[in-house]
Order: C-alpha cells, then sequence, then structure tokens
C-alpha cells in the first residue's frame, strides 16, 4: 500500500499546486516540496521500521495488486524488490531536489510547472515499481508527457524543436515495446491454456523459440536503448538535455535515462534470457562505441549542459557494457552506476543552471576564471567533476572498477578500450574546470554572487551522497544482491 | 408488424418525429431557444427510449430492420454526438445566421439517416439511411451560404456523393442479379450455395468504393479536406462523427453477414485501403496550417486505424466500438474549441489562431490539449486505451504488417499533434483578441460540457474496463 500512497501523493500534489498557484505561487512551491519530501520519506520510513531488511527468500519486499480491466487481464500491481527500492530512493532524492532548484528559476505558470514536475516523478516511481507489462507501459507514458511540457514552455531558446524530438524519439519505442508487450500476452495466453494476462510474474514463465523470442526482445530493447541512450540512438539526448529548465535537465539525466537501464535489468534479462544472451556480444560493443564516441563529443563541445549531456552518453556506455556481461559482479557495477551517474551528472547539470542564472550563457568560452568569485561553487564542482572522471574514494569509480572487472573475463579487448574512455573522462571533465572556473577571468562588471543557502543545501546533499556511495557502497550491493543473482542464474 | 416491433423501433420513431416538432415549431414561430431545447429533450427522449426497449431486444422487423445490442450501441453512439452537436450549433448559429432554426430539422433528418443505417440488414433501408443522411448534409454543408467556402464544400460534397450513391445502386443491382436477393443474411446464403461470380464481386466493389466515398478512405478521400474546412464547425463534427459512425456500423453488419473475412481478395482490399488510409492520412496532416483540414486528414488515418480492428472480425467490432466512443467524444470536444474560438466572420481555423491560447484561456488549452493527446493516442486520455484494444486485436489475428504500419504511422501522427499543443503553448501574440460572449447561459452550457467531455475522456482513458465490460454485453444482445 505504501506504493499506491507514494506515487498517490505525487499525483495529488500536483494538482493541488496547480490550483494552488492561482492564488499564491509561494504556498503552491511549498506544497511542491512537501509532497516530494513526504514521498520520500515513504521508503525511507519502511526501511527504517524493517531494519534490519531480510532480502533473501522471497525478494519481494512490498506487493500491492488491485483489479483494474479485469477483462483483459490487466492488473494494478505494483511491488518492489531491492533493485526498486533503491532507484526509488534516488527518483525522491532527485525529485526534491528538482523542486528546491526551481524555486527562483520558474517565474511563470509556476503551479502548471511543479504539476508537470510532480507528475513526471509520479510517473518515473510508477516505472520502478510497476510488475503488470500494461500498467509498465502506462507509466512509462505517463513520465513522457509532463516532461515534454517540462522542456517545450520552461526551455531555451530551441526548446520546440528539443521536445518534439524527445517525445517523438521516446514514442517510438515505447510503440514498438507496446507491441512486444501484446506479442508477448497472447503467446503466453495460448501456452497457459487462455489464462491471458500482463502481470510480469506471470509472463516469466513463458517460454519461446529462438526467432519469436528475439522479435519480441528487439521490440523491448529498443524502447530501452533509446531511452538509455545507446549510440545510434542517442541524438535526442544532447538537445534535449542542453534545453530542458535546470530541474528538467536533473530529472533526464538523472531519472530518465536510469528507466532504459532498469527497463533492460527487470524486464529483457529476466523475459528472454537466451535472446539477450544472442545479441550480448553486440550490445557489449555498441556500448563501447558509445563509451568512446560520447567522451570524445563531450570533449568538443563549448556548451556546457550539451558537454554534459555527452557524458552521459558515454557514462551510459558503461551500463550497456556491464548488463550484457551477465556477470554478477558487474551487474552490480551497473545499479552503482545508475545511482551515482544520477547523483554526479544531476550535480552537474544543477551547477550549470547556476551559472546560466547567474551569466545567461552557457558557452564555455565566455565564461572563466570564476573560483575568484564563486570558491565555493567552484569547490563544489571539483568535487563532481573528479566524480566524473572515476576518481576513487567517490561513487563513481567503485561503478566503473566493479563494471570493467565483471566484464574483463568476458571480452579484454571491449574492457581495455572502455578503460581507454576513462581516460578521455579525465581529459573532458578536466576542460570543465579549467575552462570555466580556472583561466582568465572573462567577465566584466559585477561579479556573479556564490552559492545561496538554498543552493548550498543542494549541492551538499550531493556531495554527501556521492562521497557516501564512494566510502561505503555495502548496503546498496546488498540490496541488490539477490536480485541480481537470480538474474545470473536465469541464464 | 407486431406490438413489439413497433416497441423496438420506438427510439427511431422518436427520432423521426423530432423533425416534424421542429417544423412544427417553426410554423408557430417559435424561438431558436425553444427549438433547441425542445430538440435536446428529444434526443434524451430517444436514449431513454433505448433504454427502455433494451430488455425486448434483439427484435427482427423483417424484412428490412434489426435492432440488436449492435444497433443500439452505435445509435447510442450518434445521439450521444448529436446532442453535444446541437449544443455547440446554438451559440454558433446565433451569432452567425439570421435564420438558424431549418438547420436543426436538417440535422434531426441527417441524424436520422445515421441510425437507420445502424439496424438496416437490407439494400433498400441501407439506401434510404444513406440518402437520408447525404441529402441533408448537402444543405448542412453550404448552410452559411454567404460564405464562398461552404458553397464550394456543399457542391463538391453534391457530386461526389451523389456520385458515390449511383455506385452504390449499380453494386446493389449487380449483387441482386446474382442472388436474387437484396437481404444481407440471403446474400449470405445464396453464396454459400453458389459460390462468387465476377458480377458478385464486381458488385462488392462497388460498393466498397461507394462506402469508401463515405468514410472518405484513401482513395477515396479527396473531398474530405475541403468539406471540413468549408462547413460550418458543428457540421463539421457531425460529419467527422455521426455519418462516419452510421456507414460504418453498417458496413460492420453486412460484412458479419456474408462473412467477408473468409474472402481472401476481400481482406487483401480492405488490408491496402487500411494501409493507405494510415500512411496518408497522417502524412498529408503533417504540413497542413488549418486545424479543420489537419482533422480531415487526421480522421483519414483513424480510420485506417478502425479498419485494423474491422479486418480482425469479430473480436475487432469491440474494439471498434471503444474506439469510435473515444474518437467521437476527442474529436467533440476539439471542434467544441473551434465553435467556441470562431469568431462571427469566419471559423477558427487557422493554426496561427491557437498561438498562445493555453495563457489567453486555460481551459480551453486544457481541454484541447487533452483532445489532441487523446487523438495520438497518449495514455491517460481514452485515445490510449482504444489504441490499445485495436493492436490487441491486430496482434491477436496475426496481423503484424497492420500493427505495425499502425504504430509507425501513429509516430508520425504525433508530430502534427504536437505542433498543435506547442502552438498552444507557446508565448502569446501582443494583442490579444478580445471576443465578446453573446449568451451566458448557452455559454456556459457549451463550456460546461466541454469539461464533461474531457473528464469523460481522462476517465476512459485511467478505466477503461466499465465501458468494455457494457460494450462486451450489448455486443452479446444480437
Amino acid at each position: 500500500m505504501i506504493l499506491v500512497w507514494m506515487i498517490g501523493i505525487l499525483l495529488v500534489g500536483g494538482i493541488a499546486c496547480w490550483l494552488v498557484a492561482q492564488r499564491n505561487t509561494f504556498v503552491c512551491r511549498w506544497i511542491a516540496l512537501i509532497a516530494v519530501i513526504t514521498a520520500f520519506l515513504i521508503p525511507v520510513g519502511w526501511y527504517v521500521q524493517h531494519q534490519p531488511v531480510i532480502v533473501a527468500g522471497d525478494n519481494w519486499l512490498v506487493h500491492f495488486q488491485a483489479d483494474w480491466i479485469p477483462a483483459f487481464g490487466i492488473s494494478f500491481h505494483l511491488a518492489m524488490d531491492g533493485l526498486s527500492f533503491i532507484m526509488l530512493l534516488l527518483t525522491f532524492l532527485l525529485g526534491v531536489l528538482a523542486v528546491l532548484c526551481s524555486w527562483n528559476e520558474i517565474r511563470e505558470k509556476t503551479g502548471f510547472y511543479f504539476f508537470n514536475l510532480l507528475w513526471t516523478l509520479a510517473g518515473i516511481a510508477g516505472v520502478f515499481v510497476a510488475m503488470d507489462l500494461f500498467l509498465f507501459y502506462f507509466f512509462w507514458e505517463v513520465m513522457l508527457v509532463p516532461m515534454y511540457f517540462l522542456i517545450a514552455i520552461w526551455g531555451d531558446f530551441n526548446r520546440r524543436y528539443a521536445a518534439y524530438k524527445f517525445f517523438i524519439f521516446t514514442q517510438t519505442g515505447g510503440l514498438l515495446m507496446l507491441l512486444s508487450i501484446l506479442a508477448l500476452y497472447f503467446i503466453h495466453g495460448q501456452q497457459s491454456g487462455g489464462n491471458y494476462t500482463f502481470d510480469y510474474f506471470a509472463l516469466l514463465n513463458t517460454t519461446m523459440v529462438g526467432a519469436t523470442a528475439r522479435w519480441i526482445m528487439l521490440g523491448f530493447l529498443i524502447a530501452f536503448v533509446i531511452k538509455l541512450p545507446m549510440v545510434p540512438l542517442h541524438n535526442w539526448l544532447p538537445d534535449a538535455h542542453s534545453e530542458a529548465p535546470t530541474a528538467g535537465s536533473l530529472i533526464l539525466a538523472g531519472l530518465l535515462l536510469k528507466t532504459g537501464a532498469y527497463g533492460i535489468i527487470r524486464f529483457v534479462l529476466p523475459l528472454f534470457p537466451q535472446a539477450s544472451f544472442d545479441v550480448a556480444w553486440f550490445a557489449m560493443l555498441v556500448g563501447v562505441v558509445g563509451i568512446v564516441y560520447g567522451a570524445l563529443l563531450a570533449f568538443a563541445q563549448t556548451d556546457l549542459k550539451r558537454l554534459i549531456a555527452y557524458t552521459s552518453v558515454s557514462h551510459m556506455g558503461f551500463v550497456l557494457l556491464g548488463v550484457f556481461a551477465f556477470r554478477e559482479i558487474a551487474l552490480q557495477g551497473v545499479v552503482m552506476q545508475l545511482l551515482t551517474h544520477g547523483v554526479s551528472t544531476g550535480a552537474l547539470f544543477v551547477l550549470a543552471g547556476m551559472l546560466k542564472e547567474r551569466l545567461h550563457t552557457r558557452d564555455i568560452n565566455q565564461m572563466g576564471g570564476l573560483w575568484t568569485a564563486m570558491p565555493r561553487m567552484g569547490g563544489i564542482a571539483m568535487v563532481f567533476v573528479m566524480a566524473s572522471l572515476g576518481l576513487p574514494f567517490l561513487g563513481s569509480f567503485i561503478a566503473e572498477f566493479l563494471i570493467l572487472m565483471g566484464a574483463f573475463p568476458v571480452s579484454p579487448v571491449l574492457t581495455i578500450i572502455a578503460s581507454g574512455g576513462l581516460v578521455l573522462s579525465a581529459l573532458y571533465s578536466l576542460r570543465i574546470v579549467q575552462k570555466v572556473f580556472l583561466g582568465q577571468a572573462q567577465t566584466v562588471g559585477e561579479p556573479p554572487r556564490d552559492l545561496s543557502a538554498r543552493e548550498w543545501v543542494i549541492m551538499a546533499s550531493l556531495t554527501a551522497a556521492i562521497i557516501f556511495l564512494g566510502l561505503y557502497p555495502q548496503p546498496v550491493l546488498d540490496m541488490v544482491r539477490n536480485v541480481i543473482g537470480e538474474m545470473v542464474v536465469r541464464r | 408488424m407486431t406490438y413489439q416491433q413497433y416497441l423496438a423501433l420506438l427510439p427511431f420513431i422518436i427520432l423521426a418525429t423530432a423533425a416534424i416538432v421542429v417544423i412544427l415549431l417553426i410554423a408557430f414561430r417559435q424561438s431558436h431557444t425553444v427549438i433547441q431545447v425542445t430538440g435536446f429533450m428529444m434526443m434524451c427522449g430517444v436514449v431513454l427510449a433505448m433504454w427502455y426497449v433494451r430488455d425486448t431486444l434483439p427484435r427482427e422487423i423483417p424484412p428490412l430492420f434489426v435492432v440488436d445490442g449492435f444497433a443500439a450501441l452505435f445509435t447510442g453512439l450518434i445521439i450521444f454526438s448529436v446532442l453535444v452537436v446541437g449544443l455547440l450549433s446554438y451559440i454558433y448559429f446565433e451569432e452567425r445566421e439570421e435564420n438558424p432554426k431549418e438547420y436543426y430539422i436538417l440535422l434531426f433528418l441527417a441524424t436520422l439517416g445515421a441510425a437507420v443505417l445502424t439496424i438496416s440488414r437490407h439494400f433498400i433501408s441501407l439506401f434510404i439511411g444513406l440518402e437520408l443522411l447525404s441529402v441533408s448534409l448537402y444543405a448542412l454543408i453550404a448552410y452559411l451560404r454567404n460564405r464562398n467556402n461552404a458553397v464550394e464544400a456543399g457542391v463538391k460534397y453534391l457530386v461526389l456523393a451523389a456520385l458515390s450513391s449511383a455506385f452504390l445502386l449499380f453494386g446493389m443491382a449487380l449483387i441482386y442479379m446474382e442472388t436474387g436477393s437484396m437481404e444481407f443474411s440471403a446474400i449470405a446464403r445464396a453464396i454459400d450455395a453458389a459460390g462468387m461470380s465476377v458480377l458478385f464481386v464486381m458488385g462488392i466493389g462497388l460498393i466498397v468504393v461507394a462506402i469508401g466515398f463515405k468514410l472518405a478512405l484513401v482513395p477515396f478521400h479527396l473531398w474530405a479536406a475541403d468539406v471540413y474546412q468549408g462547413a460550418p464547425a458543428p457540421v463539421t463534427a457531425f460529419i467527422a462523427t455521426v455519418s462516419k459512425i452510421g456507414v460504418f456500423a453498417v458496413l460492420v453488419r453486412f460484412a458479419e453477414a456474408i462473412h467477408l473475412e473468409t474472402y481472401p481478395l476481400a481482406v487483401t482490399i480492405f488490408t491496402v485501403i487500411a494501409i493507405a488510409c494510415m500512411i496518408v492520412g497522417n502524412i498529408l496532416a503533417l504540413m497542413q496550417q488549418n486545424v479543420k483540414r489537419l482533422l480531415a486528414y487526421s480522421s483519414i488515418a483513424h480510420f485506417g486505424y478502425l479498419l485494423v480492428a474491422f479486418l480482425s472480425g469479430e473480436a475487432g467490432v469491440g474494439a471498434a466500438v471503444f474506439y469510435l466512443l473515444a474518437y467521437s467524444i476527442t474529436l467533440l470536444s476539439a471542434f467544441g474549441i473551434i465553435t467556441l474560438l470562431s469568431t462571427q466572420r469566419r471559423d477558427a481555423d487557422d493554426l496561427s489562431g491557437y498561438r498562445g491560447l493555453f495563457w489567453r484561456s486555460p481551459l480551453m488549452a486544457a481541454i484541447f490539449t487533452v483532445a489532441l493527446l487523446s487523438l495520438a493516442g497518449i495514455p491517460l486520455t481514452a485515445g490510449f486505451p482504444a489504441k490499445f484494444f485495436i493492436l490487441t486485436a491486430g496482434v491477436q489475428q496475426n496481423m503484424w504488417l497492420l500493427a505495425i504500419v499502425l504504430v509507425l504511422t501513429s509516430v508520425i501522427g504525433l508530430y502534427y499533434y504536437l505542433r498543435i499543443i506547442s502552438t498552444l503553448f507557446a508565448a502569446p501574440p501582443l494583442t490579444p483578441v478580445k471576443e465578446r460572449t453573446l449568451h451566458p447561459f448557452f455559454y456556459f452550457a457549451t463550456y460546461a460540457s466541454l469539461v464533461v467531455l474531457m473528464c469523460l475522456l481522462a476517465w476512459i482513458g485511467v478505466y477503461p474496463g466499465f465501458i468494455v465490460e457494457n460494450v462486451r454485453e450489448f455486443l452479446l444482445i444480437h
């Protein structure tokens, strides 16, 4: 039931924001903040209550099931295991920060803005807990539409183009996935003698022959790798990320990309073990291409937000490499990577947003020497840039190390090339610091002010998170161990 | 005819009476408002009558009619659409036309024609219904005779509809020659016994041409955009919903009677038409700057989707009914917004007029946005389960080609719906157009009903189970 509450609070909070904002935008912001914090406290509270969490035996920690459209075997089935729990925590943490960092940035149509923000978060939370494939698709789309509005209304100069591209890319993948879901539904229905259902746990027992499984798997996989994004399909990402408002970029990079990875881990691998093993070499190859290509492009950008966007492409290449290595240790690294990338790239986008708010530009050639004016922001930026290039003690190091370690026995060559990507990541990361904070001061007139208290809270919590993940990742690994173990066994 | 048979026809009798009552009211010089309210009541009467006789269904009235659950569903859908169209007509015509009263006679006659189509099981009743519908539409389309576009559209529709009627008659004659009957079931028996001949196939082909004209299927869609654009907004809504629902109903009934799905040739033809509709409709809509034309092309595409359900045979009928329901609610709310925004001289059909509507009138923009998202088939709106059920029906019959074309073309479709939506949310023009509200009560009523339609869209989108169950129950009555 807590899962329903969590999503419900966000949905209701969104509507409340919209209604209240007509009168008072101040109250509206507070409603949004309180709604997200409450949603954040629900899983945290649950965790504290059930300490120590026993994830042995049945991996499923919380279940909720209700009828929805019984005529088609569709139920409102939510469930949470260790993986979902971790993703939910990330969702709400970034959700709170997203609300905070749009506190002053959004000046027009505040109510509608927070409505969209909360509904996107609700959709994402739903994706992480939906255990009915129809419901999953439903949430998958629910997070899409408000995100479209966030980009299209509050975005930057080229927002309409970016919003179209984002929506159409993801929708194409989504509809192909819908076809695959339907095919799976009918195949399962015929096999089980007329038990037509969209339930994840029932569909897990479907057996399919090679070609059928491959086609159906492809439908799912395309939807997820577009979201991830995998290299030839990453085209929407730089536009969407750079045009979105700060909170939008934060959610896109921190959460929406993770839904793609989550989808692969949750659906593609367990439902089609053999078929996904067959494409593994290809996926790993493309993943490595993504690592190198993303890093090179990131190095070439002059637009700060585009630069960070391309680093996401590079980091998500590691995810693809790790998932399709089919090794427990690599998969644990993938989960870590999802978390740390969410935190570190999110932080970088927030920083870019703050810089833009002060300097009114995203062009790094027009920045420089900002450390003198903003030492605190410079210090924080340093931390996250280091996280992005994989410095030990920070979370990303653990993640990438585990992935590379897991992938090495499977394909030494690819792993070596991927490690080369780490060197490239040092290049582009250091370039950020060098161009923006060091070097000749470019600004004329009033120097920009340093972090305010609100911004300080945002950055401090992200810093705490990334350092914690770097020093003590064990709780995360414990949470997902069984989930991942089962996945590797299935193959 | 027995009492029971009269009883089954009661809703249709009331519908026919409505037209006569309106004539009498005009003769007694009653006002527009009185006519409007009476018409509204009569339509409600039809629905009540349908509800009242529901338990006595199905009932055959040989040789022309059969009133069963299928007919009840489609008639209900038609009457529902007419109720909304009537409401929209009031504010639309009160502002523009010194003499809006005869409009309602035509409207109710056309409705009667569409309703007759849903219960016909004989070529004669089919033809009568279709002509009743078309002839009323000629006048309805050109009703605002001072506008150039209206007359052009009316004439265009007149010529093409008359031509298609000729095709229809010729097709019927050929089939009659081959089978010796004009009753659907008798025709089916005759072909079962004797097999198909060349003339019969030709007859079917000619009928398909005629039906294709009425439904604006590709390649018989050339009239659609011009007529949609030229006709007054409520009439366009009527053409897009009522007239197409009626024709589609009779098509389904005919196909079921003669088991069309067992003839590979017919299936191939309809598959090609469906694919052509989806592709052509969506591509032509891409670059339209005129909202009414855009909706015309999008409706061509939507009937392509609907043909996917049609081709899935029995299983698809439920999906088709659900789709039509979602589609009519959606289109009616979209046309409602167009009607509300139209000025005295011209309809609000230029896309640039919608720029920044969200900042001027958030509620209207919200309704329009929901309608467009529903047309695009996005979850939380009725369009999503509708499209989902159609895909389900298609995949169940292993029609992968159609399913994949449907998916890919709806991505194309998404683009132009998003284009309108992003126009709605774009920065507003500097000088906002201030319009005056003439009739506070009716204005309010229209507004309220549009909000209700929007809520319906959301409700069906989130909880389609209720509708699905009811449609199933109704379809079992036969």
